[in-house]
């Protein structure tokens, strides 16, 4: 027990110590992750918001989550190194294979489970299919839409780690290289991307608040609870932590 | 030009030596299959059925320990949320840093990896055990007490069978991302399909990289298959239901 809180205030140290080094691959981190995850917003979000909007490809929708959960992150980033190369955009490209299922996926179970009676509404009250879309279904479905965006936000960040193998850069260097900077430093680079992950998630979940309108706010988490119970009845409530093992 | 600890840095590169075989091993185009196959039975295979072995072992004491803990918490609330805490704690160490962690406690053995893989599943598997057997409707717990059944008999013939759906889910979950995280392993020991990517990432030897990373994936997706079809084999009665 003492040696382990030794190990863990060495790392605390190790920190301090080499804070120039934690915040300049903390940066390459945050890059690696942020280029992923844009990039699959912008590929999965109009995907999984169209598809849920037609309510059609419900199998499509929900296997391309079964098959994004099954991809090993490593075999991922190692089949984008074989393609394009050692670097930053093969493993970011990797990384955003990981990251579109979940998006994909919330966005359609999102958005196909608005109320047919709201959409209905808005067509009566002469609403085309994109007013419809922005300001009826993804107000309504964006608790939803974002849980995907949070468990491929620290899924994303959490893989990052494994870029350093493939050049990617990023907190992942310091922990495969324990000859260069021990034990500590591995433990201290595995505690700043946990911290990451939670902080990423935190953010991402402040960007929800700001996006939802004033009105939904109160009910938004019945809204949420009602959606997945119905939209996943035996996938626990993991999304959170989905992927942090990575 | 990565530096790892462990066999992949004590052993150095073996594979591939770009000197020999053919033309488009020694110009490492992005596919060769005289490579695979020339290196199949002694580099690809055993290492397949390392990381099935590595998968199995972890997957099956994960779920004896996550199946006792659940049985015990059914009825013993007071244990839940100290247990979940503690698997949730282990689930956020990211892989990488665990295997190295424990090293100092177990050493460069499959034992240092089966411990980092069992404390990744605990999580998955406790939660969905538990909400099975939680997700039992009152009613029927009811009809089972008034056709005079035991605690225990309730258990194995109510309990247990209702919770099958939501076990196998989780025990899909288990299964997948073990073979992933698996993968990572390599670093401590020279097993499992991550051993051949690490080998052939230090020196991007394309074939290599390739058909051990579709390998993992395939082995992945074949695996999750595989518990869909033991998950309609086990519960009759869903199967039924959706053919009406």
């Amino acid at each position: 027990m003492t040696a382990s809180l030794t190990v863990f205030g060495d790392a605390l140290e190790f920190v301090v110590d080499e804070r120039r080094l934690i915040l300049h691959k903390t940066w390459e981190h945050l890059l690696l992750s942020g280029a992923a995850l844009a990039i699959a917003l912008v590929i999965a979000l109009p995907v999984g918001v169209w598809l849920g909007h037609r309510h059609r490809g419900s199998f499509l929708a929900v296997n391309v989550a079964n098959l994004g959960r099954a991809l090993p992150s490593l075999a991922v980033i190692a089949v984008g190194v074989a393609f394009l190369g050692v670097g930053f955009w093969s493993v970011a490209l990797a990384l955003v294979v990981l990251a579109v299922p979940p998006i994909i996926t919330n966005a359609y179970v999102a958005v196909d489970g608005v109320q047919t009676d709201a959409v209905e509404a808005a067509r009566g009250m002469g609403m085309t299919d994109r007013q419809i879309i922005t300001r009826v279904e993804l107000p309504l479905a964006l608790p939803l839409i974002f849980a995907g965006i949070r468990t491929a936000t620290v899924f994303v960040v959490a893989t990052a780690t494994i870029a350093a193998v493939a050049g990617g850069g990023g907190l992942g260097d310091i922990i495969v290289n324990q000859a260069g900077y021990g034990l500590e430093g591995v433990v201290g680079a595995a505690i700043c991307v946990s911290v990451l992950a939670l902080a990423a998630d935190g953010a991402v979940g402040l960007l929800q608040r700001a996006l939802t309108p004033a009105g939904l706010r109160v009910e938004s988490r019945a809204f949420e609870t009602d959606v997945t119970i119905s939209a996943s009845r035996f996938r626990p409530a993991m999304s959170k932590v989905d992927g942090l093992a990575d | 030009m990565i530096p790892l600890g462990g066999p992949v840095a004590a052993q150095g590169p073996v594979i591939p030596d770009f000197g020999k075989g053919s033309d488009c091993v020694v110009e490492n185009r992005l596919f060769c299959p005289d490579w695979v196959r020339d290196n199949w039975a002694g580099t690809l295979q055993p290492a397949l059925l390392d990381h099935v072995k590595l998968t199995l072992i972890a997957v099956a004491i994960g779920f004896v320990l996550s199946f006792g803990a659940a049985l015990l918490t059914h009825r013993l609330r007071l244990f839940e949320k100290p247990l979940v805490a503690f698997a949730a704690i282990v689930y956020t160490i990211p892989s990488l840093a665990l295997f190295q962690l424990l090293v100092p406690v177990t050493g460069l053995t499959v034992a240092t990896v089966e411990v980092a893989l069992v404390g990744y599943t605990l999580l998955i598997l406790y939660r969905n055990i538990l909400e099975g057997l939680r997700s039992v409707p009152p009613d029927v717990l009811e009809a089972a007490r008034g056709m005079g059944l035991t605690r225990g008999q309730t258990l194995w013939r109510i309990e247990l069978p209702l919770a099958v759906p939501a076990t196998m889910a989780g025990l899909r979950v288990a299964v997948v991302s073990t073979i992933a995280l698996a993968t990572v392993a390599a670093l401590v020991i020279p097993q499992g399909l991550g051993y051949p990517i690490f080998l052939a990432l230090r020196e991007a030897f394309k074939t290599e990289i390739l058909v051990a990373g579709a390998l993992a994936v395939g082995l992945a997706l074949v695996a999750d298959a595989l518990l869909v079809v033991a998950e309609r084999a086990l519960t009759p009665w869903n199967r039924a239901r959706r053919v009406t």
